[in-house]
């Protein structure tokens, strides 16, 4: 039996849904049938709103998604001041004050307490920067992600930036791909450090090398079906396909087209094309590729660069992101700034925009990373740029146990999470740096920290994998964090093994301290890494290196974040929730 | 009357009514034996997979982890509440549950 999902996209999605948002915001959020919420919060999240959890009804996420994290000059201030103008929440975050903007892993952005009535206007706000929320969320082609610094970067074989913008526009607002059984996450990586991430998306197109007709043509490898989400994680698979760039739109059109007529829309756990993979293999999908969706003889598989790629791969030295100043191709610089869990309020916002025009161009872009960089920066403004004052919490230079943090929505936002998340890896990452020292020749350390098992902050691939938990202490549940080791991309991606579990959330500060020590000590030299010294010992060994511990570190969150209404509200049980309200933020009385 | 009952948001909410009623990530109590050996078991729900109603209980089937034991393994017909008059009465996860058996 199809889903209720499938049901009401059958009966009302994609570009469809516009006109009824814009209805619904006229004649307020009350306006909603009782009776067709569930089918409505489902469609809006085409137009990428997102209902807020529990408690929070009535105000929606938004999520801008602009393709390969690029925000052309203009975009970024736009995005600063919607979120100064309509991101305000009834209560305030003690890290992060009110009215903010949040950079995500696959480069878009998210902001939160979006009120339905306010939607029309941001619409147009964005649009008239170039700028869109479509497909942002639902079962459809999502922002597509790529290398951050495409186009400028001395490290590209070939331009992801004009393929992720070619997929973008040909595939946004696109009938015959619109409504797919599921979410649908593309990767475009042009350079040879393999910063688009592909292993973990549905569907990658990774730089390689062809020999067609006695001529070396550069072009794409494909795989498909990654991705990291319910405790089912996958690395995207080769389906032996060389595409060229003219060919790439095309055979992407091709596969999503097998997605959506072959992939499970009974039920939406099996639904993503991971599972088909699993099912079919990868031979058997390229099979029906070439015969049921593609008009041309599909090439096999080029020379891929994978044996250099270098980002998030654990290695000693290498890249591992995009912070700090890089020279571009053209002689200009790119200027990577550290955006602690990628939360920017709107003052800090407001200066980075005036930073980005007055020493670069204006362009911002967005990393996987959460971190955001500002891009042709002359040389003989580099300095003046780094002596911005917004720069000091921004930093190009930021410590590694800052510089190595990601941490997804969780309690305070996200219907799925178990624990509290970003607030929490804030005061981890300032905990670990007034208290811990790094081993000798560790510049990088990545710890990512989410809330559930659906993974947004991709824990699977950092140096230490945090993943939200509960467990019992003194008799009472508490939050707490299972804790993995192992992970990271590279020639040889590798999910982390979750090596320790149900660790209560104020023990994990000194179990990473105790676990560092434990490395500087046993390591065989200090030219070993980090991932090969794990890769090195069995689950059983690791956990013997990890000791939770209480330090003086304190967590303000061990209570059940989840059961309030907002987990840093004075008064925060769900019953004293000002949700529903009306546009004006006066609460709606409920009938029972 | 017709009660409208799904799983939403990818397994996180049980929606009666169009109303998001009982959410996941919460510790239900369980006797013993019916997830793993823990007297009682307190076992972490991960994730809805689907909903029924079994007479007037309504019944979840459910991902969960034991925290004492950390069995990890799927739960079947779990009664997250009951039907009176038309109105959906949540039991709540604190009190101790048993599943419901196949054919009660
Ligand atoms: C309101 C907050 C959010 C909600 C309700 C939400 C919902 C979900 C759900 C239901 C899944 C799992 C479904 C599946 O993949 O099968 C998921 C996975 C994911 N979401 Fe979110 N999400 C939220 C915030 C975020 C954020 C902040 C990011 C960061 C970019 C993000 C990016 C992702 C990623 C990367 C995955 C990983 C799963 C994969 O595709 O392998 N989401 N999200
Ligand atoms: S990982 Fe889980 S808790 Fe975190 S944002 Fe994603 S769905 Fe929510
Ligand atoms: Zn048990």
């Amino acid at each position: 039996m199809p889903t209720d999902v499938e049901q009401w996209k059958d009966e009302l999605y994609g570009t469809d849904i516009r006109a009824e948002i814009e209805h619904f915001a006229e004649n307020g959020w009350e306006s909603i049938p009782d009776d067709e919420q569930d089918a409505w919060f489902e469609r809006f999240k085409w137009y990428g709103l997102y209902h807020q959890r529990a408690g929070q009804e009535s105000y929606f996420m938004m999520r801008i998604g602009p393709p390969g994290g690029v925000l052309e000059p203009g975009q970024f201030r736009r995005i600063v001041e919607i979120a100064d103008e309509f991101s305000r929440g009834p209560a305030t975050n003690p890290e992060f004050g009110n009215g903010w903007l949040d950079v995500t892993t696959r480069q878009a952005i998210q902001l939160h307490w979006i009120r339905l009535e306010d939607v029309p206007e941001i619409f147009e706000q964005l649009e008239d920067v170039g700028l869109s929320t479509v497909q942002a969320c639902g079962d459809s082609w999502r922002n597509i992600v790529g290398c951050p610094v495409a186009g400028k970067d001395k490290h590209e074989h070939v331009d992801a930036d004009a393929l992720a913008t070619d997929l973008h526009d040909t595939f946004k607002e696109n009938e015959a791909h619109s409504n797919l059984p599921r979410k649908w996450k593309v990767s475009v990586t042009g350079c040879d450090e393999g910063c688009g991430q592909g292993d973990i998306n549905d569907l990658a197109f990774e730089p390689a090398e062809k020999e067609i007709d006695g001529e070396s043509v550069t072009g794409y490898n494909v795989r498909v079906g990654g991705g990291l989400s319910r405790n089912e994680p996958r690395f995207a698979r080769n389906i032996d396909v060389f595409a060229t760039p003219e060919q790439a739109v095309e055979v992407a059109g091709g596969i999503s087209a097998l997605f959506r007529d072959h992939g499970d829309r009974e039920n939406r756990y099996n639904a993503r094309i991971k599972f088909l993979v699993d099912e079919w293999g990868p031979e058997k999908l390229r099979e029906t590729l070439q015969e049921e969706y593609i008009d041309f003889e599909l090439e096999t598989a080029g020379e891929d660069l994978r044996d250099s790629y270098s980002y998030n791969a654990g290695e000693a030295d290498g890249k591992h992101d995009h912070v700090g100043v890089h020279e571009q191709v053209d002689g200009n610089y790119y200027v990577g700034l550290n955006v602690l869990v990628g939360r920017i309020g709107v003052d800090d916002g407001y200066a980075l925009a005036d930073a980005a025009e007055e020493h670069g161009s204006g362009e911002v872009r967005l990393t996987q990373r959460q971190n955001i960089i500002l891009t042709d920066v002359a040389e003989e403004n580099v300095d003046d740029l780094r002596a911005e004052p917004v720069l000091e919490d921004y930093s190009p230079d930021p410590h590694p146990f800052q510089r190595g943090s990601i941490a997804c929505t969780g309690t305070e936002f996200c219907s799925l999470s178990i624990v509290e998340t970003k607030n929490r890896q804030v005061r981890y990452g300032r905990w670990l740096t007034e208290n811990v020292t790094l081993p000798e020749g560790v510049e990088n350390f990545h710890i990512h920290l989410s809330g559930c098992t659906a993974s947004c902050a991709q824990p699977q691939i950092a140096d230490v994998s945090l993943r939200g938990m509960k467990t019992r202490k003194n008799g009472e549940p508490v939050e707490a964090l299972d804790i993995g080791l192992g992970g990271g991309l590279g020639e040889e991606p590798q999910f982390a093994s979750w090596v320790t579990e149900r660790v209560p959330a104020d023990e994990v500060p000194g179990a990473i301290a105790n676990l560092l020590e434990n490395f500087a000590e046993a390591r065989d030299s200090d030219e070993q890494s980090f991932r090969e010294f794990v890769a090195d010992r069995d689950d059983e060994e690791l956990a013997d290196l990890i000791e939770p511990e209480e330090t003086n570190y304190e967590d303000p969150f061990m209570h059940n974040t989840k059961r309030t209404w907002y987990p840093y509200a004075e008064e925060d049980g769900l019953d004293e929730s000002p949700a529903p309200a009306r546009a004006d933020g006066t609460p709606i009385p409920s009938d029972d | 009357m017709t009660i409208a009952l799904r799983t939403l948001d990818d397994g996180a909410w049980i929606s009666v009514n169009d109303s998001r009623q009982v959410s996941v990530s919460d510790v239900w109590t369980l006797s013993r034996g019916v997830f793993c050996d823990c007297e009682p078991a307190y076992v972490l729900l991960e994730g809805f997979v689907d909903v029924g109603v079994d007479g007037s209980i309504v019944t979840a089937d459910a991902v969960g982890q034991c925290l004492d034991c950390g069995t990890r393994d799927s739960i079947d017909r779990l009664p997250i509440g009951q039907i009176v008059d038309g109105e959906f009465e949540p039991y709540g996860p604190e009190g101790v549950q048993s599943l419901v058996e196949p054919g009660r």
